[in-house]
């Protein structure tokens, strides 16, 4: 066999091999996405209760709480931003990472000063490079959360903004997640969780302007909706971080697949080249032969004279 | 048809439990509380402790629920937990060993959770 074609024999090995790997990576993918789906699904109920409860509160009865109140001019914003813990995801955490950083640029544009949190490996190496300072960081999770990973990143937010600015508190929170749109479409999007409009939550809940009934709060509305932000916050969180894991392994379905078909594309170029190149040995052979035995020939003609 | 309330029980991360039922004996802040229909409109804070539920066909449901809500409007009541559970989803063995480990560890946390769903489990028998 000619150097030739043993190269791209060795090439076309390569990347079939590579293939095999993508197309394993897209399956793999395919199921985690519907797994995702469908513990963004279960986590509706709560959330859809949990928001009701909110709404109640806030139209049967005008509690104020530090959840609740704008602070008069805000000076620090705390920034949560979710990302992935391993790439392979085509532009799923740069466009994360991307939404973060305009939406910190924005803010410090408005006078106040960003505290960043972030979760899952990517973002923390993306800061890290460029050594901004992290407040915070979550790492480990992110493919499959669980409502005690959204607590254990919920709380130290959650003291931070009960803290005074003056003392190293932040006035607003930030996150920022991709949200799971459809199977081809996810976006990175950006919502201020805190301080929380209770207008907008009420909006939230009653859609099709039903009324709330006039609760009667147990122990007191200041007691429930004490216990109730806390939760609420915690609740929005999980849900990001579920829909984040989703749309993760939407992007890297989507990445793989791409990938594959790159790969069966490029095998089929290769296929080609070699049997070109083969035929070209062959030809080379026979021309070879052909030429060697007429000069044979020739020379035997020669000899016989 | 005698009244009914229509009661949901949700965890964080899944429906523990939904159908029609009579009564609902939770326990918030300011002690215990049993819902029947009819009841007033209602917004509690629980806390950690079983949950009785008498269903309208007779039975009894009893979870065991680890802080919450308990809310109840329009005769639909919905208990909202971080985590909920099902007394017989719950391994008696598994959390007496938790209370007991937890005890020598003196994990105030964990001992309470351990003795909720052991009262839980308890109670449903």
């Amino acid at each position: 066999m000619g150097a030739q074609l043993r190269v791209y024999k060795r090439r076309i090995r390569s990347v079939t091999a590579t293939k095999k790997i993508t197309k394993a990576m897209e399956m793999i993918a395919a199921s985690r996405v519907v797994k995702a789906q469908r513990k963004v699904a279960a986590s509706t109920p709560y959330a859809t209760e949990l928001t009701r409860a909110v709404a109640a509160v806030a139209t049967g009865s005008n509690t104020k709480h530090p959840l609740t109140t704008e602070p008069e001019n805000p000076t620090r914003a705390a920034v949560l931003l979710l990302t992935s813990d391993r790439g392979l995801a085509g532009a799923f955490n740069s466009n994360a990472i991307k939404a973060a950083e305009r939406l910190t640029a924005k803010l410090e544009g408005e006078g106040k000063e960003v505290v960043s949190y972030i979760v899952g490996r990517r973002g923390l190496a993306h800061y890290n490079f460029r050594e901004r300072k992290v407040a915070e960081s979550f790492t480990g999770f992110t493919d499959e959360p669980s409502y005690a990973d959204a607590k254990k990143v919920a709380a130290p937010l959650i003291e931070a903004i009960e803290t005074e600015t003056a003392e190293g508190g932040v006035d607003e929170l930030h996150i920022v997640y991709t949200e799971f749109v459809s199977m081809m479409t996810q976006t990175a999007i950006e919502a201020r969780l805190l301080p929380l409009s209770l207008d907008e939550v009420a909006q939230e809940a009653k859609p099709k302007g039903e009324i709330l009934p006039l609760f009667d709060f147990e122990p007191s509305a200041e007691d429930v909706l004490d216990a109730l932000l806390p939760r609420y916050v915690e609740s929005r969180i999980y849900n990001a971080l579920l829909q984040s894991a989703a749309s993760k392994h939407a992007a890297t379905r989507r990445a793989m697949k791409s990938a594959t078909d790159n790969a069966g594309e490029l095998i089929e170029t290769l296929t080609r080249l070699a049997n070109q190149a083969r035929q070209a040995e062959i030809t080379q052979e026979i021309s070879e032969i052909v030429g060697g035995a007429s000069a044979l020939a020739d020379a035997t003609a020669g000899s016989d004279r | 048809m005698a009244a009914e309330l229509h009661v949901a029980l949700v965890a964080a991360d899944r429906e523990v439990w939904s159908g029609q039922a009579t009564l609902v004996v939770a326990r918030t802040t300011s002690g215990d509380i049993g819902v029947m229909p009819g009841h007033q409109p209602l917004l509690g804070v629980l806390e950690s402790g079983p949950v009785t539920i008498r269903t309208s066909d007779g039975g009894t449901v009893v979870a065991a629920v680890h802080g919450g809500f308990i809310s109840f409007a329009d005769d639909k009541l919905s208990l909202l937990a971080e985590v909920a559970e099902l007394s017989d989803e719950i391994d008696v063995q598994r959390a007496e060993q938790e209370l007991e480990r937890a005890k020598a560890e003196d994990d105030a946390e964990a001992q309470r959770r351990a003795d909720v769903r052991l009262r839980a489990a308890t109670a449903a028998r």
